[in-house]
C-alpha cells in the first residue's frame, strides 16, 4: 500500500513559547483508519491543525500524496477534509448553504446530487433549509462532518467526531466511515471513546506530551499488550495461595474465595491444564471459572501512566 | 487561481447582504433624508450657494462618500472578523486558497454592497434636489475605487481586531472625523486660512474634492492631486495586506 500522509519529526512551538508537538513523525496509508488516541492537552487537535495548514509547523516536513503541505499547499488541501473539534459554523445561514460554500472553496463546482447524497446519508436532508443556530450539537457536528466531505476528499481528519452525538447516532457515523473507507478514503480520528477506536480503527496511535508513544495495528497491540486472566472461584475460602501453587503468577482476591491467575494468551504454553491439575492435587474445589482479556482502554491507560 | 473558492466567499458574503436586503435599502434611504432635512432645509437656508451649487446638491458627493467610506470600512471589517470570532476561519485556512484569494472574495463583496449603498444614495439625493453629474464615468471610477480601497481597510481592520470594541475604533475615531472634517458638507474655502492648510493634511479631503469634482467641474483641490491621493491610499493598503499575507499576523499562528 502507498504512504498518502507523511510527518516527518514536526515540532510546534506556539507562540507563547509552549511546544505542543515535539518530534512527530507518522506515516499513514492510503485507505487505512487510524485512531489516535491521548489524554487532554496531548497534542492531537495541534497535529491535525497543523497537518491542516491551520497552524504552520516550527519544523519538520509534511507531505500529503507527495504534495509537500507547505510548498504545494494547493494540491496538497485539496485532498484533505476536516471535521474540526470546535462547532465552528456560520449560525445564520442554511444548512446547505454551508456545505455548498465548503464545496466551492475547495474549487469544485456546484453538484446538487452530490451534496444531497452526503446530507441524506448524515440524517441532514430534512434540516437542509434551517438555519445552524436551530440545530442541536449532535447535528451541527454532522454538519461539520457534511462540510468536509463536500469536496470528496481522499484523506479525512476526524477531530472528536462523536462527542457529543448519541449512540444510535454514533453508530450511524460508524457506518459512513466504513463506507468512505470501502471508497478508498484514508481517515485518521481522535477519540476519547475507547470503544469507538477498537470498534473502527485498523491502526492506534497513542500521543501522550506532544510525543507519539506507539502506532500499531489494533490487533496487534491487543494481542502484544493483552494479558489474560484466569478467576478460579472456590468452594472454600482460602487466605493465602497454597505453597504447591507457589510456581504459579497466582493471588488470592480480597475475599479469598477466588484465585486469580495471569497469562500471556500468545504464549507458547499458557500453563492452563497444569494449574487446574496442581489445582485439584492441593484439594481445591472449584465452583466456576471465568477469563478476561484486557481492553485497548486498559491499555491505554497503562501506556499514558507510564509516560505521565 | 482558484476562481470557484473566490465565487464562494463572494456569494456566501453577498447572501447575508441579500438576506437583510431590506434594511440595507431603508437605512440609507432613512439617514439620506435626514440629512437633507437637517443640512439641505435648515442650514441650506441660510448658505444660498457653494461654488456656485445649490448647497443641497453641493453635499449630495460628500453625503455619498461619507457613507460608502464607513460601509466599506464595516463591511469589510466584519466580515473578516466575524469568522475569526465563531471559528469557521478554521475553513478558510485549510482550504486550497492563496491570501489574496480571501482578500479578493471578501473585499470584492464589501465593496459591491458599499456601491450599492453610494448608488442608493444617488438615487434618493434625486428626490431632493436638482442634480447634474459632469463627468459620469469619473464620478463612477471615484465610486469603485473609493469603495475598493475602505474595503482594503477594513480588511486590515479585521484582521487586526481582537475583539468588537477594537472593530468599532478605527471607524469611529478615525474615519468618521476624518470624513466630517473632510469638506462632505463644506468647501475647505469658507474655513479660516489656518485651518484651510491643516486639513490639507486630511487625505479624506482629496477624495471627497475629486468626487465632487466629476460632479460640478470645480474642486478643492485638482483633480490630479485627487488621483494620486486614492493611488497612494489603495497602495498603502495593499503593502500592508501584502505584508499581513507574508507573515500571517493574527490568522495562521
Ligand atoms: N493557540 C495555542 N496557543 C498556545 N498553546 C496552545 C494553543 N493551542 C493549544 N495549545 C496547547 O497545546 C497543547 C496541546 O493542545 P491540543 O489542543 O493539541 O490537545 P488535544 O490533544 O487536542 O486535547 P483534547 O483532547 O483536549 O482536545 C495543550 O497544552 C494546549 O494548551
Ligand atoms: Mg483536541
Amino acid at each position: 500500500m502507498s504512504v498518502i500522509l507523511s510527518v516527518e519529526n514536526v515540532t510546534k512551538t506556539y507562540d507563547s513559547g509552549f511546544e505542543a508537538l515535539k518530534g512527530v513523525d507518522l506515516q499513514i496509508d492510503e485507505g487505512e483508519i487510524l485512531a489516535l488516541l491521548g489524554p487532554n492537552g496531548a497534542g492531537k487537535t495541534t497535529l491535525i491543525s497543523t497537518i491542516c495548514g491551520i497552524t504552520t509547523p516550527s519544523s519538520g516536513r509534511i507531505t500529503v500524496a507527495g504534495h509537500d503541505i507547505l510548498s504545494d499547499y494547493r494540491q496538497a488541501r485539496r485532498i484533505i477534509g476536516l471535521v474540526p473539534q470546535e462547532l465552528s459554523l456560520e449560525p445564520f445561514e442554511k444548512v446547505i448553504n454551508t456545505v455548498r460554500l465548503s464545496r466551492g472553496l475547495f474549487g469544485k463546482g456546484r453538484d446538487e446530487a452530490y451534496i444531497e447524497k452526503i446530507l441524506r446519508q448524515l440524517s441532514l436532508w430534512d434540516k437542509r433549509n434551517a438555519k445552524v443556530m436551530e440545530l442541536s450539537g449532535g447535528m451541527k457536528r454532522r454538519v461539520l462532518i457534511a462540510k468536509a466531505l463536500s469536496h470528496e476528499p481522499r484523506v479525512l481528519f476526524l477531530d472528536e467526531p462523536t462527542a457529543g452525538v448519541d449512540v444510535e447516532l454514533r453508530k450511524d457515523m460508524w457506518q459512513v466511515v466504513e463506507e468512505l473507507k470501502s471508497n478508498g478514503v484514508t481517515i485518521i480520528l481522535t477519540t476519547h471513546y475507547i470503544e469507538e477506536a477498537e470498534a473502527i480503527a485498523d491502526r492506534v496511535g497513542v500521543i501522550n506530551q506532544g510525543r507519539i508513544l506507539l502506532v500499531e495495528p489494533k490487533v496487534d497491540l491487543m494481542q502484544r499488550m493483552g494479558r489474560k486472566q484466569l478467576t478460579i472461584e472456590l468452594q472454600d475460602p482460602v487466605t493465602d495461595v497454597p505453597d504447591s501453587l507457589k510456581d504459579y503468577d497466582l493471588r488470592a482476591s480480597d475475599d479469598g474465595n477466588a484465585l486469580i491467575y495471569c497469562y500471556d494468551s500468545n504464549g507458547p504454553r499458557t500453563g492452563i491444564t497444569t494449574l487446574l491439575a496442581d489445582l485439584q492435587k492441593a484439594g481445591l474445589h472449584m465452583t466456576d471459572i471465568q477469563t478476561h482479556q484486557s481492553s485497548l482502554e486498559e491499555i491505554f491507560v497503562d501506556l499514558v501512566k507510564e509516560t505521565a | 487561481m482558484n476562481f470557484q473558492a473566490v465565487k464562494a466567499i463572494y456569494l456566501f458574503e453577498m447572501a447575508r447582504f441579500f438576506r437583510t436586503l431590506a434594511q440595507s435599502f431603508l437605512s440609507p434611504v432613512l439617514s439620506t433624508s435626514l440629512y437633507f432635512v437637517v443640512f439641505g432645509a435648515a442650514i441650506g437656508s441660510r448658505i444660498d450657494q457653494v461654488e456656485g451649487v445649490s448647497y443641497g446638491a453641493f453635499i449630495v458627493p460628500g453625503l455619498i462618500m461619507l457613507s460608502v467610506m464607513t460601509q466599506a470600512t464595516s463591511n469589510a471589517s466584519f466580515g473578516i472578523y466575524f469568522p475569526k470570532f465563531i471559528g469557521t476561519i478554521y475553513e478558510l485556512l485549510s482550504a486550497p486558497i492563496s491570501f489574496f484569494e480571501i482578500v479578493i472574495g471578501y473585499v470584492g463583496a464589501a465593496a459591491t454592497k458599499a456601491l450599492f449603498v453610494g448608488l442608493v444614495i444617488l438615487g434618493t439625493a434625486y428626490f431632493f434636489v436638482d442634480l447634474q453629474i459632469a463627468h459620469p464615468l469619473a464620478m463612477f471610477a471615484f465610486l469603485i475605487l473609493t469603495c475598493l480601497s475602505f474595503s482594503l481597510l477594513g480588511f486590515i481592520i479585521g484582521i487586526w481586531a481582537q475583539n468588537f470594541e477594537q472593530l468599532q475604533l478605527i471607524p469611529l475615531l478615525v474615519i468618521t472625523p476624518l470624513v466630517f472634517l473632510g469638506g462632505s458638507f463644506y468647501s475647505i474655502s469658507m474655513l479660516p486660512p489656518v485651518w484651510q492648510t491643516i486639513t490639507l493634511f486630511n487625505p479624506v479631503v482629496y477624495l471627497i474634492s475629486g468626487f465632487r469634482w466629476s460632479f460640478f467641474g470645480a474642486a478643492d483641490v485638482g483633480i490630479g492631486v485627487s488621483l494620486i491621493a486614492i493611488a497612494a491610499f489603495t497602495a498603502i493598503c495593499l503593502a500592508i495586506i501584502w505584508w499581513i499575507f507574508k507573515t500571517g499576523y493574527r490568522i495562521r499562528s
